[in-house]
């Protein structure tokens, strides 16, 4: 036996806290290599927001009213392209063997995937949010801390059932064009509050007012965050 | 298709609800006939949600005992449902557009059952997008206890989309209490309906028992 492996077996395993991390890490580390999906996401917000801006009569419709939308139909979308790569990158090698061969719990793979998608989806809100302000010629800097709670909040909620359909689709016939599918409906208790509470916050008004809005998105990232870290290891080979 | 026992009398059950709704209960003073899609609308959508609790509990307990009958009797309810779901928002516009005066609201219920039917919708497709028996059956019982503890979380949120920003919309007046002859009808309509989902959850049933044995003969033949 060659001594670095035995080194490798005399190693302790990892702790939970570990071995999310490093999968966490291992999947940004790819993204950060390849920056394919980061790169097509980021083109896919500016693109998507020039676009919307002239969807409307700017006579009509003050830009600051579209602001919102236009931010959180973007964050959906951009989302999604991100969580279908999650899972599918380990397919064409077939990685996913090896990492339920590791030593890891499968709650922890679950999870590494959750924080790296994470990563991957507020990288492209602090791009796109001071876009739309810079563009839709929104003053952001009033409320932009309560504003980033909201969108911290909801980008918790979308990519705890994103990384589990994410998984799910990626083994069935369908594939990606499953994955918008089943994670829409699942979406709109988070766009919903996130979209109205933006509003809100643009139109000026004070947190205050939209204390309940936070609540109920709190309230999904966590049934939703602890639901689906139980279910992930349903959806692999027992 | 030969029909059983229990087909024959759910069906003459709804169609003598619906004899009864139309010749022997009395019109409402307000909306006048159209007041009668009710005996059909509230009781699919008591339907559907039983039959989408149906689709959450027989999900759980299939990924506790791993029994293949309680994914076929999943797979039964949430096709059974999403006829019923179908039929609901069918029938609401229909009676929304003389009494609310548009075919469509998003009003807190309205939205809630739409996305009910996008989550079953969801899961029929997802079962139709695998071949593995065992993955159908884990995938699907996760989306099934998923989507049932989505509900609550879309009725907040469009419950609070609609009070904190009221729309212009003719909302129904809280209607006088019903005549006895309205509450019998109405009440008679939801167990010929909730028969009929019996029945046709059998039915839906067998044909997956059959589907599975052919499949599993194909196999053994191959």
């Amino acid at each position: 036996m060659p001594p670095d492996t035995r080194a490798a077996i005399s190693r302790p395993t990892p702790g939970f806290a570990a071995s999310t991390l490093a999968i966490a890490r291992k999947d940004m580390l790819i993204e950060l290599r390849s920056r394919s999906v980061i790169l097509s996401a980021l083109a896919f917000a500016v693109l998507a927001l020039t676009i919307f801006f002239f969807a409307w009569d700017p006579t009509a419709v003050a830009p600051i009213d579209l602001a919102p939308g236009v931010l959180w139909v973007i964050f959906t979308f951009s989302g999604l392209l991100g969580l279908h790569r999650s899972f599918g990158v380990e397919q064409p090698t077939r990685a996913m063997d090896a990492l339920l061969a590791a030593p890891v719990s499968r709650e922890a793979i679950y999870l590494g995937k959750l924080i790296a998608n994470l990563g991957f989806v507020i990288l492209v809100q602090a791009v796109s949010l001071p876009a739309v302000a810079l563009l839709y010629n929104v003053p952001v800097g009033a409320y932009v801390l309560p504003l980033a709670g909201v969108v911290l909040l909801a980008a918790i909620g979308l990519v705890a059932v994103g990384t589990l359909f994410s998984a799910m689709a990626v083994s069935t016939r369908l594939a990606e064009l499953l994955l918008p599918l089943l994670a829409l409906p699942f979406f709109v208790p988070v766009i919903l509050p996130a979209a109205q509470a933006t509003a809100r916050l643009m139109s000026g008004r004070a947190v205050s007012e939209v204390a309940g809005y936070i609540e109920l998105l709190a309230a999904f990232d966590i049934v939703f965050l602890v639901t689906c870290t139980l279910a992930y290891p349903y959806t692999l080979e027992q | 298709m030969k029909l059983s026992k229990l087909g024959v009398v759910a069906i003459a059950a709804v169609i003598a609800v619906g004899i009864r709704a139309i010749y022997f209960t009395p019109f409402d003073s307000l909306q006048g006939a159209a007041q009668k899609i009710l005996y059909v609308h509230a009781p699919s959508a008591w339907v559907a949600f039983l039959a989408f609790g149906l689709v959450a509990v027989a999900s759980i307990l299939y990924l506790w005992l791993r029994d293949p009958k309680l994914d076929r009797v999943a797979e039964s309810s949430a096709e059974v449902g999403l006829v019923f779901t179908t039929v609901v928002l069918i029938t609401g516009p229909l009676w929304a557009k003389p009494v609310w005066g548009a075919y469509w609201t998003w009003d807190a219920r309205l939205t809630l059952t739409l996305f009910l039917w996008f989550i079953y919708a969801g899961y029929i497709i997802l079962r139709g997008a695998i071949d593995d028996f065992d993955m159908r059956a884990r995938f699907s019982a996760v989306l099934g206890i998923l989507g049932a503890m989505l509900v609550p979380f879309i009725h907040l949120s469009v419950y609070f989309f609609r009070t904190l920003h009221p729309m212009p919309v003719l909302l129904k007046p809280s209607a006088p209490s019903m005549p006895r002859e309205m509450v019998i009808t109405l009440v008679s309509s939801f167990l010929a309906f909730t028969l009929l989902y019996v029945w046709l959850l059998r039915e839906r049933y067998k044909l997956a028992v059959e589907r599975d044995a052919a499949s599993d003969a194909m196999e053994a033949h191959s």
